[in-house]
């Protein structure tokens, strides 16, 4: 029983698991607060969970481990970006829809009260079509780049990012607490959302347990949520084939199942939930990272999921539940605790070798052969 | 034949572009022809080596070595002992070469064995392979350099005691390599002179004329450069490079053959890994400073995308492409800044332009080739159904 245990949660899952575990018992030694330890985690799984959540669709399309998740980031952080640009206008259309029909309790809701969700969702809404669009062609690349998808996922994402480097100068952005000072225009490198949508969703809802423990429960709900949609999407119609393209490609073609539309479906609902948690992840953060901000961020994501127990062509909600949770707890276990024991800060360390050894493990795991 | 040509300009298509770019780029920024001259030399001293160390793992079709920037940590480790020990000149780099060496070793062997675990994946594996060797080596550069592996000069360290610090000045081998050969043809007295007294204006530096300037040739990496080529020219003919060229044509072929597949693309791996130490230890000692924590990162995107600039693609590589595509990334490396600034008035624009080119340059081969590859494969299986 305990070996089938082992069997099914591999070695490293359990290594790393019992290592956060043992952080977390030995945070009370080192003065450190064990609840301050816990909320952190708590809101860091709700930062990053979105972006796990990207993976699962590409890799149960059989497109393999998402690298090129800075696409979605990038429709995020326009979608981010224009929501702030547009902040005062979308609210004053609202202002004028509501004076136009005389309904002044609407520009009360919406205005006033909602001023803060109404601006994180129309962040969202303009990223979702930018997703889309940026998703559909990605995906069609990867069609015709089969068996590498995964390296050419890579530098599409790094591409991508380094180009968008030269748009965020560029663009005509005029709001003036994002462009720089001095020259009137180009985007700063972090803009604050402060104001705009800051913590919108961390505290909606949120539960204060003590000093310092507060459910997030916004955060975590709508974390929830996307899950629930993502659980309901891979049990449709779609979703089953989906599953079907990444088990077994030959199989599904022959059950008349369209491969590529498969995939393309499958990378843009990828690139959709990587803008969508780019967003999350910014109310949560307070700040927009332009420029080399997205560069490595599909490393964390990848490394999640696959720590959650998926492999580079199985992967369930449960799996990006567990794996963020793991990771996110000892990215903020380890400074605090380690620092307390050693006087150093090893986090950044033991981030490159956990989240890249966890990757490779699952690289060189024998699979069946994906191709 | 008009497929032919078409195959001509596919090959070339990626250096033709740069070429075009460059005649555009060089007028607009300005810079004199012997500037360029001797930057691009500078560049082709600087670089070649770490490009070569890529071809034998192509040979033996493994795609294109992510896992180099091992060698290069090697070899920085190397040259922080040797630092330490303040062993200087041409016996300090031969004694940071013999350091690394069975790092790269150890470490070549592991990243054969990974990649034969993760055959069709090698390149991403061997990404993500070099993060997680970058973690090991900021381990012990950043917390056992100094604790447990003694390092004794003050100026290495950190504050703290141990960990060494970011930024490493070699000035103890800074140009030995470059300007070795004329400061053995000035004598005694002034090569002792060249190696107490850097920096001061006492190089010697082999120097000729060239438009309306004169330019320095580091003479000797060059010729170390050239005596690899001879060796990999020499290498494709042996028996081991044979034995590499049919893994790289077929694996299952070659394995009933009676190669030894998994061996062999392992002592490709070593090879390639203990060149990119060495190929390290010439670049840093052209630059003379070590970042102690960033250096090695680039030198594999760097490298990689020079040789797929050159017109070689993940599974054929030549020694012309090293040096086309050395002279072409690093042309567009020196004017893009300068060219960006007066074309648009904002220098960052064309350093954003540079990176983006060299990772589109990187991502447009790879699609190229697993395009071709997958076409290849739907012929063949046309071709098996009887052209139907």
């Amino acid at each position: 029983m305990i070996k089938k245990f082992i069997d099914n949660a591999g070695w490293p899952r359990i290594i790393i698991a019992l290592f956060l575990l043992g952080l977390f018992i030995a945070a009370p030694f080192v003065g450190v607060n064990v609840w301050t330890s816990l909320n952190n985690t708590l809101v860091r799984f709700g930062m990053n969970g979105v972006m796990v959540l990207a993976m699962i669709p590409m890799v149960q399309a059989g497109c393999g481990l998402n690298f090129g998740l800075p696409l979605g980031i990038i429709a995020g952080l326009l979608g981010a970006t224009l929501s702030l640009e547009w902040n005062t206008e979308i609210m004053s259309r609202l202002l004028d829809l509501g004076a136009k029909y005389n309904i002044t309790w609407l520009n009360e809701i919406f205005v006033n009260t909602y001023r803060e969700p109404l601006g994180f969702a129309s962040a969202i809404v303009i990223a979702i079509p930018v997703a889309a669009v940026l998703g559909w062609l990605y995906g069609k690349l990867l069609n015709r780049v089969k068996g590498d998808e995964m390296m050419i996922a890579t530098y599409v994402g790094f591409s991508s990012v380094s180009f968008m480097c030269i748009a965020w100068l560029l663009l005509p952005y005029k709001h003036p607490t994002m462009v720089w000072g001095y020259a009137g225009r180009g985007l700063r490198t972090t803009i604050s959302v402060e104001g705009y949508w800051l913590h919108v969703l961390n505290d909606a809802l949120a539960i204060k347990i003590n000093d310092n423990f507060t459910i997030p429960t916004g955060m975590i709900l709508f974390f929830l949520f996307m899950a629930v949609i993502v659980w309901i999407f891979m049990r449709t119609k779609t979703g089953t084939a989906m599953t079907a393209v990444g088990s077994n490609p030959e199989f599904a073609r022959a059950s008349g199942v369209n491969v590529d539309k498969m995939r393309t479906i499958s990378v843009v609902m990828s690139t959709i939930l990587g803008a969508i948690g780019i967003i999350v992840y910014e109310q949560s953060f307070g700040f927009i990272q332009l420029y080399m901000g997205p560069f490595y961020m599909a490393l964390p994501a990848v490394a999640s999921i696959l720590l959650g127990g998926a492999s580079v062509n199985k992967a369930s909600i449960l799996n990006v539940i567990v794996g963020t949770f793991l990771f996110q707890g000892i990215l903020t276990m380890t400074p605090s605790v380690i620092n307390g024991y050693l006087q150093t800060d090893m986090s950044e360390v033991i981030r490159l070798i956990v989240s890249n050894g966890m990757i490779l493990y699952a690289l060189t795991r024998k699979v069946r052969a994906g191709r | 034949m008009i497929r032919k040509l078409f195959d001509i300009i596919a090959n070339n298509a990626v250096p033709a572009v740069f070429i075009i770019i460059s005649a555009f780029a060089i007028p607009l920024s300005g810079f004199s022809a012997s500037y360029l001259v001797q930057e691009l030399l500078t560049r082709i001293g600087r670089n070649s080596f770490l490009i070569l160390s890529l071809l034998i793992p192509i040979m033996a079709g493994m795609g294109l070595n992510f896992g180099m920037v091992l060698g290069a940590m090697a070899g920085q480790i190397g040259l922080l002992l040797i630092c330490d020990w303040g062993v200087v000149g041409i016996p300090g780099m031969v004694l940071a070469c013999l350091i690394g060496t069975p790092i790269a070793i150890v470490l070549g062997v592991f990243c054969g064995h990974i990649m034969n675990r993760a055959k069709g994946r090698e390149m991403v594996t061997g990404y993500i392979l070099g993060f997680f060797i970058n973690g090991v080596y900021q381990m012990t550069v950043l917390y056992l350099m100094g604790w447990v592996i003694p390092i004794t000069n003050p100026n290495l360290l950190l504050s703290r005691g141990y960990g060494v610090r970011n930024a490493v000045s070699l000035l103890g081998i800074r140009g030995v390599l470059d300007n070795f050969i004329p400061t053995m043809i000035a004598g005694t007295e002034h090569s002792q002179q060249f190696l107490s007294i850097q920096g001061s204006g006492a190089f010697m530096l082999l120097q000729i004329p060239c438009f309306n300037g004169a330019i320095r040739i580091p003479l000797m990496t060059l010729i170390v450069i050239a005596l690899f080529c001879v060796f990999i020219i020499w290498f494709r003919k042996t028996k081991l490079g044979q034995d590499m060229r049919a893994i790289g044509q077929s694996q299952t072929v070659a394995d009933s053959a009676g190669i030894a597949v998994n061996r062999t693309r392992i002592i490709a791996i070593v090879i390639s890994t203990v060149l990119a130490c060495y190929g390290q230890i010439i670049y840093l000692q052209n630059m003379g400073t070590l970042n102690t924590y960033n250096s090695h990162d680039q030198a594999g995107m760097f490298s990689i995308a020079a040789l797929l600039i050159g017109g070689a693609s993940v599974s054929r590589a030549s020694i012309a492409n090293v040096f086309v595509g050395v002279i072409l990334f690093h042309l567009m490396f020196i004017v893009a800044p300068m060219a960006g600034k007066n074309l648009i008035g904002e220098a960052q624009i064309g350093e954003y332009f540079r990176v983006f080119v060299s990772y589109g340059i990187i991502a447009i081969a790879l699609v190229l080739h697993a395009w071709k590859r997958n076409r290849e494969r739907e012929a063949a299986r046309r071709s098996l159904r009887g052209g139907a």
